[in-house]
């Protein structure tokens, strides 16, 4: 999940942005506006995202918000069945949007729209993780409606 | 877990005030509503305004209003300003913390007070808000 830290300038036209479907040539700035709000480059991670999945499209949605000026933010969902004994539903695996453009709507929109294709899936229900102490991305999703589900993730370190 | 009196009282005031954000409350209404004590919530309201949370107005017609960032603040930021919330259970000095099981007792209950941390600081007023629509709508 990415992060959000302020940056200095907001885009002149941070308003007027459209959703589509992510392309080849929109990866470069995404991996750059997850670089640059989470501090960590996953060139190979965005890569496969869109490149070499051979998940249905109709199963799978990388979305961006554009403007004329560039990317603005992004989203990437799936829908999976029966993992960890959960019913089909939709997973939100990552969002991002440009700190400069934040309560511009653009993470709202982001969020409608994958909802939207979940739906269109047969999706009934969303889901996502996020670290416990991502404040503002948990502040975030709440504020779309999400409330804690039935699961607990746990952990263990393989060194003990 | 169970949150004290005073801590209540602020959360249905900010709640309320927030709500109606263009208009000013008593203590007298607000604690009408929620069968609570208006004397009991008039000091509630005066530490909510002293932390830059609510405005009072003097006077007839007067009272309180909402004057924090629903967006911004949260549960947490409330609640804190009433009591502890999430507080270490390693840091607290309790009997039996220095032995082993006192140890891993600390530890299981730090998860439950990280937890509780994270979901009163994710929840702003606005979400709040949402959430009591929610529960309204679902016939509450």
């Amino acid at each position: 999940m990415t992060l959000l830290r302020p940056m200095p300038h907001k885009p002149a036209d941070a308003t007027a942005f459209t959703i589509r479907e992510a392309r080849p040539e929109d990866i470069e700035q995404v991996i750059e506006l997850d670089e640059a709000t989470t501090g960590v480059r996953k060139a190979s991670y965005w890569d496969d995202m869109l490149g070499t999945s051979e998940i249905p499209a109709n199963q799978q949605f990388f979305l961006v918000a554009m403007t004329d000026g560039g990317l603005l933010g992004f989203i990437i969902g799936e829908a999976r069945a029966w993992e960890f004994g959960s019913p089909p539903c939709g997973w939100i695996f990552a969002i991002g949007v440009d700190p400069r453009t934040r309560l511009d709507g653009i993470g709202t929109a982001l969020f409608e729209a994958v909802c939207e294709r979940f739906r269109r899936a047969g999706m009934t229900k969303i889901r996502t993780m996020l670290a416990r102490d991502a404040q503002l991305l948990m502040s975030f999703f709440r504020s779309q409606g999400m409330m804690a589900g039935p699961f607990i993730e746990l952990e263990k370190d393989l060194d003990e | 877990m169970k949150l004290q009196i005073a801590t209540r009282h602020a959360l249905f005031a900010i709640l309320e005030l927030a709500s109606q954000p263009e208009r000013q409350l008593s203590a007298a209404e607000i604690a009408e509503k929620y069968d609570i004590s208006p004397n009991h919530l008039a000091k509630v309201l005066r530490v909510l305004g002293r932390e830059g949370m609510v405005d009072a107005a003097r006077g007839v017609g007067g009272g309180y209003r909402f004057v924090g960032n629903a967006r911004r603040l949260t549960l947490l930021d409330i609640i804190a300003v009433f009591e502890p919330i999430g507080a270490s259970a390693a840091a607290n000095r309790e009997v039996g913390n220095d032995t082993v099981e006192g140890a891993a007792l600390a530890q299981v209950m730090d998860e439950i007070a990280d937890t509780t941390r994270a979901t009163l600081s994710s929840i702003t007023v606005n979400t709040m808000l949402k959430i009591i629509g929610r529960t309204a709508d679902a016939g509450h």
